[in-house]
């Protein structure tokens, strides 16, 4: 059996609730009018779900939003039937949220295959490049307004001219793949995906500042990327792009992989450098920067990943082409990792200035279960916190600044009511005191003292003068640690005691935990009118804190319980809460 | 492999590439996102299973590729299909169930099952 038309259902997230009511009423319809070439076809998410339910006609090309279920007979009886398209429905903007640049290959070809990257235009804008004077590529590059995708976003330009106007008989590229933030997974991706345009990228920068050697600095727990890019560093030197004399230009370059042990530090770029030169991965205080004295004190310039991708784009379209892209300040596209309490958990690619709730609602299909949005961490450990007033925020380097987080490499997890913000800015810190490198005090010494602060208020024995405290060293550890690490590590505790002050007095004055997160905090407790004294609980609990006889309501023993939540989950009668 | 000395050769070389390419036109292509996360969510099993079934259907003229993250982390394992003439379809969430259905329904039939993956974003 042929169809002459699909019509799609989205059965995803928000659309999900309504789908099989559209499409058990349009298949009725079908049936009740004797149409048997046209099929119902469930999808998964359109990236509209604000504007959904979405159902969409092929090959027609015609998307529908907001359609109810009692919306379908008019669209069976005039589109389907008379071939009339329902203009009250139809969705008029067809642009997608995400645009791809850095993931242009990515999921497409074949990265083993150098083949199919040549094919897609690479290794074009090498050609290009070498045609151009260095000064016209970094002035390319500076015209495009690329900034540093690792987090900082410094412009990408102004740091090849550093490196360019060094007078040196050695420079070095080195790509920063060190990707050590919690749920986040770009880098990993775009090396997987698409190691040539990262290749590429680092001979086009290597070409503008004078370069012949070019490192990748990668976490041996990547092994799948190294597996990958080795395949194409090998391919590349074969078909002499890398090597003497590339493409008959007499410039010289070549790359080699450096494997990180993984620690967190070694993404700051003087940590990197030395991590690279076999010392302890340390940073060191700036200047002098990495531009003038970096890898064996020759200059050396340190780019991410993400910016090295970009890099053939620009030279191949024209800088012209990509600073139409994005914001005022801050241009082209970012890849973000999303991760948390979101139905769409993946890797997307979005325009500068796109607002969070674009991110959240649209690509990511809201928050899981249908519950309340409360903030969304951007820039890992580093990063703060934006909440629901934050929604409609463009999203770029300075905006984010302003809201006390940071654009970071790139990871955004979610969080919903049910995740206690203290108990968060806590996980984040725990995780910069593991990963300190403790070579200066603020930041060893600091960051454990203000863990222990947070520690005091989940566990309800803190009082408002540690509140002042926590802000006091918070800011101390700011201002005086050596290294990006330790300065942004109390940026989660910062913002998170900003936007949720509540929630901190809460957890000081009442001496509880408004999203029952908090084991010290909680109390579990049996409503004797809903307890049918079923003894499942009892059975359950591996303390012996619960007693009672049977079909008679039971009580847990407070001094007893260790607030493991087994008798919460195995309560079949609600009658368990938290208090 | 011989070394492209040059941006003629470069181009020529491309157009060999896309030469070699048009007798794939009428081949069916199957993609499969196989970056770590698409292998542990059992990525490098689908494919095993895909070529298997091909043969049993005796379906020979396709191409199995492996390429990277497709970005669907919530849908692995992920493959996209195109068959001769028609646009690339994305299905997500697939398993052994799910292949038998795509290969018996869209590979042989053309018609177009539930679980594909709407395209949702623009490129260069």
């Amino acid at each position: 059996m042929s169809y002459q038309r699909y019509c799609l259902v989205c059965n995803s997230s928000k659309c999900g609730h309504y789908s099989k009511a559209i499409a058990d009423n349009i298949k009725h319809y079908l049936r009740e009018n004797n149409i048997k070439d046209i099929k119902v076809v469930m999808t998964e998410c359109f990236g509209l779900c604000k504007q959904g339910p979405i159902v969409k006609i092929m090959p027609d090309n015609i998307v529908y939003s907001g359609v109810k279920p009692m919306d379908t007979k008019e669209i069976v009886e005039k589109h389907l039937i008379n071939g009339e398209v329902v203009s009250r429905l139809v969705h008029e903007n067809k642009k997608s949220k995400q645009l791809k640049i850095v993931l242009r290959n990515c999921g497409f070809i074949d990265p083993e295959n150098i083949d199919d990257y040549i094919e897609k235009d690479g290794y074009f804008a090498l050609a290009k490049a070498l045609k151009m004077s260095r000064m016209d590529v970094i002035n390319e590059i500076k015209l495009s307004g690329l900034r540093g995708r690792g987090g900082g976003g410094f412009p990408t330009g102004l740091k090849w001219e550093y490196a360019y106007k060094q007078n040196s008989d050695q420079k070095y590229v080195v790509c920063n793949a060190d990707e050590g933030d919690p749920g986040a997974f770009m880098d990993r991706s775009v090396l997987e995906g698409d190691p040539h345009s990262v290749i590429e990228g680092m001979l086009i920068c290597g070409y503008a500042i004078g370069s012949n050697k070019g490192l990748v600095y990668t976490r041996a727990e990547y092994p799948l990327a190294v597996k990958r890019l080795s395949k194409a560093i090998k391919d590349a030197r074969e078909y002499g792009f890398l090597g003497n004399n590339i493409m008959g230009s007499g410039f010289n370059f070549d790359i080699e992989i450096k494997y990180g042990a993984g620690a967190f530090v070694c993404g700051e770029e003087t940590a990197l450098i030395r991590s690279m030169e076999g010392e302890r991965g340390e940073p060191t205080s700036k200047p002098p920067y990495p531009a003038e004295s970096g890898y064996w004190d020759k200059p050396t310039n340190v780019n991410n990943v993400e910016t090295f991708a970009n890099v053939p784009v620009i030279i191949n379209k024209g800088a012209n082409w990509f600073n139409k892209i994005g914001t005022e300040k801050s241009k082209g596209t970012k890849v973000f990792a999303l991760a948390g309490k979101i139905n769409n958990v993946g890797l997307i690619e979005v325009p500068m200035g796109i607002t969070l709730r674009e991110i959240i609602f649209d690509i990511g299909g809201g928050i899981k279960d249908g519950k309340r949005f409360k903030a969304v961490q951007t820039g890992g450990p580093s990063g703060g916190c934006l909440t629901e007033k934050d929604l409609d925020t463009p999203i770029d380097y300075d905006t984010l600044l302003a809201k006390g987080s940071m654009m970071g490499s790139g990871g955004m997890i979610v969080m919903d009511e049910d995740d206690c913000m203290v108990a968060v800015a806590k996980f984040y810190l725990e995780f910069t005191v593991d990963e300190s490198c403790g070579k200066c005090t603020p930041c060893r010494v600091g960051n454990k003292r203000l863990y222990e602060l947070l520690e005091k208020v989940t566990s309800g024995k803190a009082t408002f003068s540690d509140l002042d405290k926590i802000k006091n060293l918070s800011n101390v550890i700011k201002d005086t640690a050596l290294c990006g690490l330790g300065q942004t590590a109390p940026n989660p505790v910062l913002s998170t005691i900003t936007n949720f002050w509540d929630e901190y007095v809460a957890h000081v004055n009442e001496k509880s935990c408004p999203s029952g997160q908090c084991k010290e905090l909680i109390r579990y407790i049996i409503d004797h009118n809903k307890c049918v004294g079923c003894t499942a609980c009892v059975r359950v609990c591996p303390v012996y804190a619960i007693s009672g006889k049977v079909r008679e309501p039971h009580t847990i023993d407070q001094d007893k319980c260790i607030k493991c939540g087994a008798c919460y989950n195995t309560c079949k009668f609600d009658a368990i809460y938290k208090k | 492999m011989k070394k492209i000395n040059s941006y003629d050769e470069l181009i020529k070389h491309k157009k060999e590439i896309e030469k070699n390419k048009r007798s794939e036109l009428n081949k069916i292509i199957i993609k499969i996102s196989l970056a770590t996360c698409g292998i542990a969510a059992g990525g490098s099993h689908i494919k095993d299973y895909i070529i298997k079934r091909l043969e049993e259907e005796n379906i020979k003229e396709y191409i199995i590729k492996d390429v990277g993250c497709m970005g669907y982390c919530y849908l692995e394992p992920t493959i996209e299909i195109t068959l001769p003439g028609y646009q690339p379809v994305v299905y997500g969430n697939v398993d052994e169930h799910k292949i038998d259905e795509i290969i018996e329904k869209y590979l042989i039939n053309h018609e177009i099952v539930d679980g594909i993956i709407p395209i949702n974003y623009e490129t260069i």
